[in-house]
């Protein structure tokens, strides 16, 4: 930790130490070390669920758990990776990296950033507290569907407090984040000369501001259903369970690019640099990503091709699900336009963000089989759309976080990450989470349901092989504790530019960065 | 170019019978619409193969081309108006030609009128009725794959958690209209071979339809997570001649009166509890367990509750109405008095308990 953060330049002002500064700091990469400290820490504990899931499902048969437990695990499971890990690593890359890729000396509300910061633990140990809760935790599915929410103990409404709590965090993070982007950048950045992962999580921002209130007004009105009388999802008093999924689904599709904006960001920074040659086609990337954003609350529909919704209401969901493939096609299309002609490397960000590209397209491929509602409704809820997620937001979303914390450990650390560890790391990740995810295709096409703890015994197999590549994909993480622990303690010495082909404000600073950075407005150009 | 295709007539000629036999995709179609489904999958896939080796062959040729290893030089171009335009506007052409077969896919599913047969299909925690509303026949199908086989104790069956002691029955070739709704929470009915999913929305009603080619035996299973007992939860739909489909209206109508009588006639305390333990092994045992200790927390333990140990009425209220917001559903359309008599005496002797036994008539007098 101590090369993670270098005593204070000048002792201008004391700072605490300890235990203190962490809980009061209001400096953007203390924040920015304790997001990704959270999302490593909670990564350990819903990666050890799905371990737990894929050993249930080694074999047909009930062996380590009960289906109560089970369904537990597949909830918590989903919550905590995308709330627990995957947001909060974006959040952590956005506070140290926007304030140094825009020449600003911290984000624009400094104390709300540590408020913001310090819900999320609280949220967390709530979600893992109600499992010991009478009834265990909540058993529902992480898309928390009514009437079966309604049946659950009270862990189901320490869950409701908990998803309010993330997304108050959210929604300050998103408010700090988007007014640090549109006040702070250094004098002559206009828009359109941020870097690419500034733009992507200004989109992000707004995506985050719009649509997690949603998400909190359909929590609350589970908690109002379950406990002060209300009949909003109940048919018995008026009310209809498949509004929820609308609202639900509302909130769900802008958050699944919530999701992936900002590893788009992160791989068009890692490609050009390994590229050593610019981003190709910059504007459109920009059009591209704010499109995406667009159409993303036009789709929340898809979500539910089997609730038996009009034919019209189909069309109109399908029409516009295959729209975003435009947008998304010009994503990749650029990408590869910017490593043609170029003078490529591959170290490990660009090995991840090179592996982002290949396999996130998979993932998007098989989201356009699913668009198409005749085959949706023999895929819905199986595991086709359980290999399609993973591979948009393992292979997608992980694999990009997994480049960008490469890329930037020097900058962050001072010390280049162990070439030889990270290139293992690589190697089995990709290896392993293809032998995980691909199979789950087959299962789906072949009639297996998601969040099973049993199967027919036609599944056996292709089971068995995910198992096997789950646990070495799990196993191969730790791989990055390693390599990660390594380069924060030493290593080889990174230049300012650690990279030779990078560019950008955030290399214009010394590796490791100061504690205070930009404090002098630097003018552009 | 020449090299890709004849590649590409290769995987796609020469493995798909393999395919087949490691079930690489759809099941098999056995109806109309799921034969629809399946060509759109196959064209679909087909689409997005080709564009996956275009697109990554001119990446994977580019990292090796433009190695630096390799002593390449990198060019400075950063925009091409011309390749922008080319690469939004094919895919958006491509787009509509997948978006065109669909459409008329979407149509043909969504068309359910004119059914020769409507049957409707009602959800349960977690079982299946089957409702032959211009017939008069109704009956719960239920799982029979045994506790043991779950357990590991005892081998699997061939249709080890696909097998039901009613299966759903209908003619082969004739439009069968399905109603869905549900009792309690979302489920989804599912067959892969005809090609029908579609969820059970308590409250409400929503149909869809199917016509099987032939007799044969198909399985599904629940596809909505609806609790503890989602997993368990088949659909068998058997598909019979329109002959036999008649034989076997005629003989499940028969039987259904037989029933109907056997339920009023007098029956020993022994026999009572021999058939209320069968009845607790279909619909209770998922959550109060085979040993009625329940499971702490989320269902009650049977064994030494007051309710079962003290007064039958209240005990008797209770299976009939459930317990709103908790998982205990009404039994009182799922299951006759005769049904429900015998699985409450059955509970009231059982495991030390030591209530008094009841009756149909008792059950009868309560139900409101």
């Amino acid at each position: 930790m101590d090369a993670a953060a270098p005593a204070l330049p000048h002792g201008q002002h004391s700072a605490p130490a300890g235990l203190w500064r962490w809980l009061t700091t209001t400096n953007h990469k203390d924040i920015g070390t304790l997001y990704f400290c959270f999302a490593a820490t909670m990564f350990l504990v819903g990666g050890s669920m799905a371990m737990l899931i894929r050993a249930e499902l080694f074999q047909p048969g009930l062996q380590l758990v009960q289906p109560d437990l089970f369904n537990q695990l597949t909830t918590l499971h989903g919550l905590i990776m995308i709330f627990g890990v995957i947001m909060p690593a974006f959040t952590g890359f956005a506070n140290w990296q926007v304030p140094l890729m825009i020449g600003a000396p911290d984000m624009a509300f400094p104390r709300m950033n540590n408020w913001s910061f310090w819900l999320l633990p609280v949220a967390g140990l709530f979600l893992l507290f109600s499992m010991v809760l009478p009834g265990g935790a909540v058993a529902a599915g992480w898309t928390l569907y009514p009437p079966l929410f309604l049946q659950g103990g009270i862990s189901y409404d320490l869950t409701i407090f908990a998803i309010h709590i993330m997304g108050m965090s959210s929604i300050m993070g998103a408010i700090n984040i988007v007014t640090t982007i549109l006040n702070m950048r250094a004098p002559g950045m206009k828009l359109m000369d941020m870097p690419m992962f500034v733009w992507t999580w200004l989109i992000t921002g707004f995506l985050l501001i719009a649509v997690m209130p949603v998400l909190a007004g359909a929590v609350t009105m589970l908690l109002t259903d379950r406990n002060f009388g209300t009949h909003f999802f109940d048919a018995g008093g008026g009310g209809d369970p498949v509004m929820f999924q609308h609202v639900f689904w509302f909130f769900g599709h802008p958050e699944v690019y919530i999701l992936i904006l900002p590893a788009f960001g992160i791989v068009s920074t890692v490609l050009p640099t390994f590229a050593r040659k610019p981003l190709f086609g910059y504007r459109s990337m920009v059009y591209a990503t704010a499109s995406i954003a667009i159409l993303s609350f036009l789709v929340w529909g898809h979500h539910m091709f089997t609730v038996g919704m009009p034919a019209a209401a189909q069309l109109f969901f399908m029409y516009t699900t295959m729209l975003i493939a435009v947008p998304t096609g010009v994503k990749v299309f650029n990408w590869i336009a910017t490593l043609w002609q170029g003078s490529l490397s591959f170290e490990a960000p660009m090995l991840f963000a090179l592996a982002f590209v290949c396999l996130f397209t998979i993932g998007g491929f098989s989201g356009l089989v699913l668009a198409m509602v005749p085959v949706d409704v023999q895929l819905q809820d199986t595991y086709y759309v359980v290999a399609h997620f993973h591979y948009v937001l393992v292979t997608g979303a992980l694999f990009a976080i997994y480049a960008g914390l490469y890329y930037w450990l020097p900058k962050w650390t001072g010390h280049l990450p162990d070439p030889a560890l990270s290139r293992w790391h690589f190697w089995l990740s990709a290896i392993a989470v293809n032998v995980l995810f691909f199979p789950m295709h087959f299962l789906g096409l072949a009639g297996m349901p998601r969040r099973i703890p049993d199967y027919a015994l036609q599944f056996a197999d292709f089971n068995r092989i995910a198992s096997i590549g789950g646990f070495i994909f799990g196993a191969s993480q730790i791989l990055l504790l390693i390599v990660i622990v390594k380069c924060v303690r030493g290593g080889e010495k990174a230049a300012a530019c650690a990279w030779e082909g990078a560019e950008g404000l955030e290399w214009s600073v010394p590796s490791p960065a100061p504690y205070h950075t930009f404090g002098q407005p630097r003018e552009l150009r | 170019m020449g090299h890709r295709r004849q590649w590409m007539v290769l995987w796609v000629t020469g493995v798909q019978p393999v395919w087949a036999d490691w079930a690489f995709n759809l099941p098999a179609p056995r109806s109309d619409i799921a034969a629809r489904i399946n060509d759109l999958h196959v064209l679909i896939l087909l689409i997005c193969l080709g564009i996956f080796l275009v697109v990554f062959g001119a990446m994977f040729y580019a990292l090796f081309k433009y190695r630096k290893s390799a002593g390449h030089a990198a060019r400075h171009f950063h925009a091409n108006a011309t390749v922008e335009v080319i690469w939004t506007v094919i895919p958006f052409f491509i787009l509509v030609g997948m978006a065109w077969p669909a459409t008329r896919a979407i149509l043909a599913q969504k068309d359910t009128a004119n059914p020769e047969l409507t049957v409707k299909v009602t959800g349960y925690q977690w079982k299946w009725e089957y409702d032959y509303l211009q017939d008069g026949v109704k009956f719960m199908s239920n799982s029979t794959t045994p506790a043991e086989q779950i357990a590991n104790v005892a081998a699997k069956g061939a249709y080890y958690l696909r097998e039901v002691d009613q299966p759903m029955v209908v003619p082969a070739g004739k439009k069968v209209r399905l109603l869905l709704t549900s009792h309690d929470v979302i489920h989804s009915w599912w067959v892969p071979e005809l090609g029908v999913k579609q969820d059970a929305i308590p409250g409400f009603i929503r149909d869809t339809w199917f016509r099987a080619d032939a007799p044969g035996t198909y399985r599904g299973q629940c596809a909505e997570l609806c609790g503890r007992g989602h997993g368990f939860m088949p659909v068998v739909v058997e598909v019979k001649s329109p002959a036999d489909y008649q034989i076997w209206l005629a003989a499940r109508k028969a039987g259904q009166a037989a029933e109907v009588a056997a339920a009023t006639e007098p029956i020993s305390l022994a026999a009572l509890k021999q058939r209320g333990e069968k009845v607790f092994t279909v619909s209770c045992a998922m959550c109060h367990q085979a040993n009625g200790q329940g499971i702490p927390g989320a269902f009650p333990a049977l064994a030494g509750s007051p309710l079962v140990n003290g007064p039958a009425a209240a005990h008797i209220e209770w299976v009939l109405n459930g317990k709103p917001g908790t998982a205990m559903p009404a039994f009182k359309d799922q299951m006759n008095d005769a049904d429900i008599a015998a699985v409450i005496t059955y509970e009231r002797a059982a495991w030390g308990n030591r209530g008094t036994p009841v009756r149909a008539a008792d059950v009868k007098a309560l139900r409101r």
